[in-house]
């Protein structure tokens, strides 16, 4: 399958108080499409510096990014805003979802920022987002009434209305119990099965175990990068919900 | 009248909002503008309190100031601003004019009129209104009456607003047969014919028996241009200067402080007034100049142009003040709002992240606060409006039930127009920082705030 992100001797330097920190010491990274890959490292190794450059909130230092067939790493502000409006998918580890939107409104804020309009077609959409993770019942309701597993499915059909190149996840199990940490796995990797790329940075061996290729970095440097050969495939699959077959089959043309 | 202003100002807020509404992004961030100023009603009512003062003061003061200007300005347009009134003035007391025959002659002579007449002919000045004004005692029956007799021409009707209630004012005829005919004051006929239609009935001035022709309505004084003692005309009795002139000689006597005075002024008062608006100042220093040959300082012209002029360059006055008041409120209120805006800013970075995070550019981050922070003061600037309008209205009846004096009021539709702008243009100025602020925040330091 073709690379969908290739980096090439990426560096990212951050100046604290005139000290220079060194985050990243030339990366060069290819993952391909349909790919789950894990980053793992111990903290201040890098890895989320690495998840922020691939996430396009920030620009690299040197180096070379392609997403897909184009280049970021050269990218200003508004273009790498659009970039992450159109192709990238963000889950967080405190879900952050917006406290004054409903479960359908958190969903449709990726399309309000692609400039496209809003209307009944994209609605139902976000809706039918909502039913593949299980909450078609709570459309109205507001994150606060949600419990935590809860936000993040609403934090996942966030990350796929937008129908991303690359789903990014920091730590999305970070901040739920080790039940609910392997129902939001169990999702992820239903999305991997469908054809998403994913890449998700955890410190857990057994969130990771979960992907398709872990990546260990230390010191700014990839440490390691193997194939996971005791891939944890979820046991008791949680039915997802209207997902039988294409469960992209209501996506508005242009996502 | 008033609904139409509000209909207007709901209009101009509907021409501001529309368009945002029509915008996706835009109606999304006036949505969340409103839901999280209402998720902080009190903090976001207090904040935009300034707003609300700043404009329900300039509203209420420019309606209070409007309304007492317009009185002003119509009791000067009542003086008319093509006339020139010329008056006789008792030059003070000294030795040389006291002269031993306690006599005191002064003012405006037969032959100043004459000269006047010459500018007449001239076609500068299309009319003349002599008076000759004096205190006279009028009698009828046992009933007596101090007042004053005006020896006028038909053409007094003509610059004086004269709400008639009985009869005629006096005619050209009545000067022409040199009639024994009156018109009475209001009060003048209350006083002398309390119980009876005076019309045909007569009274006695001075020697001579007079034959009511007419009766005024009360007239309310007309506080001279600029402030001078108002004249009650409600005890004035009017006849025709030529028959005056015969009945009543050259010297009037009359009792002044337990003492006799004698006076000899042939008249009191000439008002002329002017073809042109353009010459009536130029006409001015013309009677002037022919005044000046007295050589006594008996005489006064007054232009109410020059008046009127006055009251409007104090109006201007009044509304530079006005809107110091009112700009220096607004500015309070405006750092009120930037100030809450900041700290909203500060609260929301997280929220900032999110949206940068999920593709918002720095111009919606921008868009986002700038549309709140207008909603605010634009929401204030309503409520001011409102609360201003109502103080307009409340106010008048409580100062009449108080003080039995009614403040005039003119609510126009300019300063509800005018506060509107300000109050949105409060919002973009003073919204304007936080934002700016808000969208320059690097997108992974907002995520991580907490």
């Amino acid at each position: 399958m073709a690379d969908i992100v290739r980096i090439t001797d990426l560096v990212k330097i951050y100046y604290l108080e005139s000290v220079e920190v060194q985050a990243l010491r030339g990366i060069t990274l290819s993952v391909e499409e349909g790919d789950f890959v894990a980053l793992m490292g111990p903290s201040g190794s890098g890895k989320s510096t690495l998840l922020n450059q691939l996430g396009c909130l920030d620009r690299p230092t040197s180096g070379q990014y392609f997403l897909g067939d184009e280049d970021v790493s050269e990218m200003d502000d508004d273009q790498l805003s659009e970039i992450r409006s159109k192709y990238l998918g963000f889950i967080f580890q405190s879900y952050n979802l917006l406290p004054q939107y409903t479960v359908v409104e958190n969903i449709e804020i990726p399309l309000l920022y692609q400039g496209i309009k809003l209307n009944a077609q994209t609605r139902e959409w976000c809706i039918h987002l909502a039913h593949i993770v299980g909450l078609g019942d709570r459309l109205d309701h507001r994150p606060m009434q949600l419990s935590g597993g809860q936000q993040q499915r609403v934090a996942i059909a966030r990350a796929l209305v937008n129908n991303p190149h690359v789903i990014l996840a920091d730590e999305p199990t970070g901040n739920l119990d080790s039940r609910t940490s392997d129902e939001i796995m169990e999702r992820l990797q239903q999305l991997n099965d469908m054809g998403k790329t994913i890449i998700m940075v955890t410190h857990e061996n057994d969130i990771a175990s979960w992907a398709k290729r872990i990546i260990r970095m230390r010191d700014g440097r990839i440490e390691s990068d193997e194939r996971n050969l005791h891939r944890t495939i979820g046991n008791k699959l949680v039915k997802m919900d209207g997902f039988a077959g294409n469960g992209f089959a209501l996506r508005p043309a242009g996502l | 009248m008033y609904l139409l202003y509000i209909l207007v100002g709901i209009l101009l807020l509907g021409a501001a909002i529309g368009p945002v509404l029509y915008w996706d992004k835009g109606r999304r961030s006036l949505v969340l503008a409103i839901r999280s100023l209402w998720l902080h009603k009190m903090r976001a009512f207090l904040s935009v309190l300034g707003i609300i003062i700043g404009t329900g003061a300039v509203i209420t003061l420019m309606a209070f100031g409007e309304g007492s200007m317009q009185e002003a300005l119509n009791d000067i347009r009542k003086l008319g601003a093509t006339n020139i009134i010329v008056r006789s003035r008792k030059p003070p007391e000294n030795s040389a004019t006291a002269g031993r025959s306690r006599v005191a002659v002064y003012g405006l002579t037969q032959d100043d009129y004459d000269h006047f007449a010459v500018l007449q002919q001239g076609g500068t000045i299309t009319r003349m209104v002599p008076m000759r004004i004096f205190p006279q005692e009028m009698r009828r029956l046992h009933l007596m009456w101090t007042g004053r007799a005006v020896g006028t021409t038909a053409a007094y009707a003509e610059i004086n607003d004269l709400p008639l209630a009985l009869g005629r004012f006096l005619r050209p005829e009545d000067e022409e047969n040199h009639d024994n005919v009156a018109v009475l004051g209001a009060r003048v006929a209350q006083g002398l014919f309390p119980f009876e239609n005076p019309l045909g009935k007569t009274l006695k001035l001075g020697q001579s028996e007079w034959v009511v022709v007419g009766v005024l309505k009360s007239r309310t004084a007309v506080g001279d241009a600029g402030g001078s003692i108002a004249e009650d005309y409600n005890n004035d009795v009017y006849i025709p200067l030529t028959t005056c002139n015969e009945h009543f000689g050259s010297i009037i006597t009359y009792r002044q402080a337990g003492s006799y005075q004698r006076e000899q002024v042939a008249l009191s008062q000439v008002t002329l007034t002017v073809s042109d608006i353009d010459k009536v100042r130029s006409t001015g220093e013309l009677i002037k100049q022919i005044l000046s040959r007295h050589y006594k300082d008996d005489w006064e012209v007054s232009v109410p142009l020059d008046k009127l002029e006055h009251a409007e360059r104090e109006q201007l006055r009044f509304l530079v003040l006005l809107f110091v008041i009112g700009g220096i409120s607004l500015l309070v209120g405006g750092i009120g709002i930037m100030n809450i805006m900041l700290a909203t800013v500060t609260e929301r970075t997280r929220e900032i992240g999110i949206r940068r995070a999920l593709g918002a550019k720095r111009r919606d981050i921008i868009w986002q606060f700038l549309i709140e922070a207008v909603a605010q003061t634009s929401l204030g600037g309503v409520l001011g409006i409102l609360g201003g309008l109502c103080l307009v209205f409340i106010v008048p009846p409580v100062a009449e039930w108080l003080w039995n004096y009614t403040p005039p009021t003119r609510v126009t539709a300019l300063p509800i127009i005018l506060a509107l702008i300000v109050a949105v243009g409060t919002g973009i100025v003073f919204g304007l920082y936080p934002a700016y602020r808000a969208a320059m925040l690097d997108p992974i330091e907002a995520l991580r705030h907490e």
